[in-house]
């Protein structure tokens, strides 16, 4: 994060110095475009903060655990699916699946649809890509991650 | 007015979680908990995020970059498209922004969709945290994995898109 800030910060310094103008036009031009993602991104967040509280981690464990066999890949996958968790709540939460006997192949489910597909992200996602685009990405995000897992359980 | 419609439903929400607060509701505190982490996540990233990408936007030409990472790119492109995303950090909401700016200047459909696979499953600064929690064998494997099917998928969305008047919008 502070590498960011410093980063942003360096890059302002420099194009102020070759041309305010250009400097202006391009902050306004990215403050604008947050400015019309802002509404949305709350919505998303907000949802993303209801999902995480209804679905507690011993519910996970329960459905995902040892000897859940299918179950486990069907609930994996759609609780990855519907939300896009960030890698600093997702990956202390895989450990403790592990921890609680959760397959490896299935945890790499978990995870690559976590990050990769968001149905809750998807007017986010619209905004940017259209509809049509961004339901065949997730849709194939998810195919994709079923594979990935297949792929896992054989090595591990 | 118009301005203000656009945030009735993150209003109610705040209403919501305030209430509870007042209220002493667990359940609605909790919520307000997990929301707070999010936004600060978001809105400390973002907005640098979109002033960068609006600075890259004035400064860079389309041309300079079409030609590393367009259409007639090769593989070359498609492994600095991987690099770029690698090296970044945040949620995938972060990337769509980045992948506007990319089109814009002229990066291929495939590269778009190979940067945004790499973007949401192979970030260094996740994976650093992917081997703290479960391992390096899995992470490894898990990257080696994932990386082959990400770039096919590349192909896939460009083989769909190709007459489909494709287009990232700016939000």
């Amino acid at each position: 994060m502070l590498i960011l800030s410093i980063i942003t910060l360096c890059f302002i310094v420099l194009s102020l110095f070759f041309d305010y103008q250009k400097t202006v036009r391009g902050i306004k031009k990215g403050i604008k475009m947050f400015i019309n993602l802002l509404p949305i991104l709350l919505l998303m967040l907000a949802l993303v903060s209801i999902v995480l509280f209804l679905i507690p981690n011993e519910t996970l464990v329960r459905y995902m655990g040892e000897g859940s066999g299918v179950k486990g890949w069907i609930t994996a996958a759609g609780v990855g699916s519907v939300a896009l968790i960030p890698g600093f709540i997702a990956y202390p939460l895989c450990g403790i699946l592990i921890k609680s006997g959760v397959a490896y192949s299935v945890i790499a489910v978990f995870i690559t649809t976590l990050m990769m597909t968001g149905f809750i992200t998807l007017p986010v996602e619209a905004k940017f890509f259209g509809w049509r685009t961004s339901i065949i990405r997730n849709l194939f995000s998810l195919v994709a991650a079923l594979f990935i897992g297949l792929l896992m359980s054989l090595f591990l | 007015m118009k301005e203000l419609k656009k945030y009735i439903f993150p209003l109610v929400f705040l209403t919501f979680v305030g209430l509870s607060y007042v209220f002493h509701f667990p359940s609605g505190k909790q919520i307000g908990l997990n929301f707070w982490m999010f936004f600060k996540e978001m809105i400390l990233f973002l907005p640098l995020m979109f002033i960068l990408i609006g600075l890259f936007d004035v400064w860079i030409p389309r041309e300079r970059i079409e030609k590393h990472i367009g259409k007639e790119s090769g593989w070359k492109g498609t492994g600095l498209v991987i690099l770029l995303a690698t090296l970044q950090a945040g949620p995938l909401y972060g990337a769509f922004p980045f992948a506007y700016i990319l089109w814009k200047k002229g990066c291929s459909i495939r590269n778009i969709f190979i940067y945004l696979g790499a973007f949401s499953t192979i970030k260094i600064p996740m994976i650093t945290f992917e081997i703290g929690f479960l391992g390096l064998k899995f992470s490894l494997l898990r990257t080696l994995i994932t990386l082959p099917i990400f770039i096919m998928l590349g192909f896939i969305m460009e083989w769909y898109l190709k007459d489909k008047n494709f287009d990232v919008k700016q939000p």
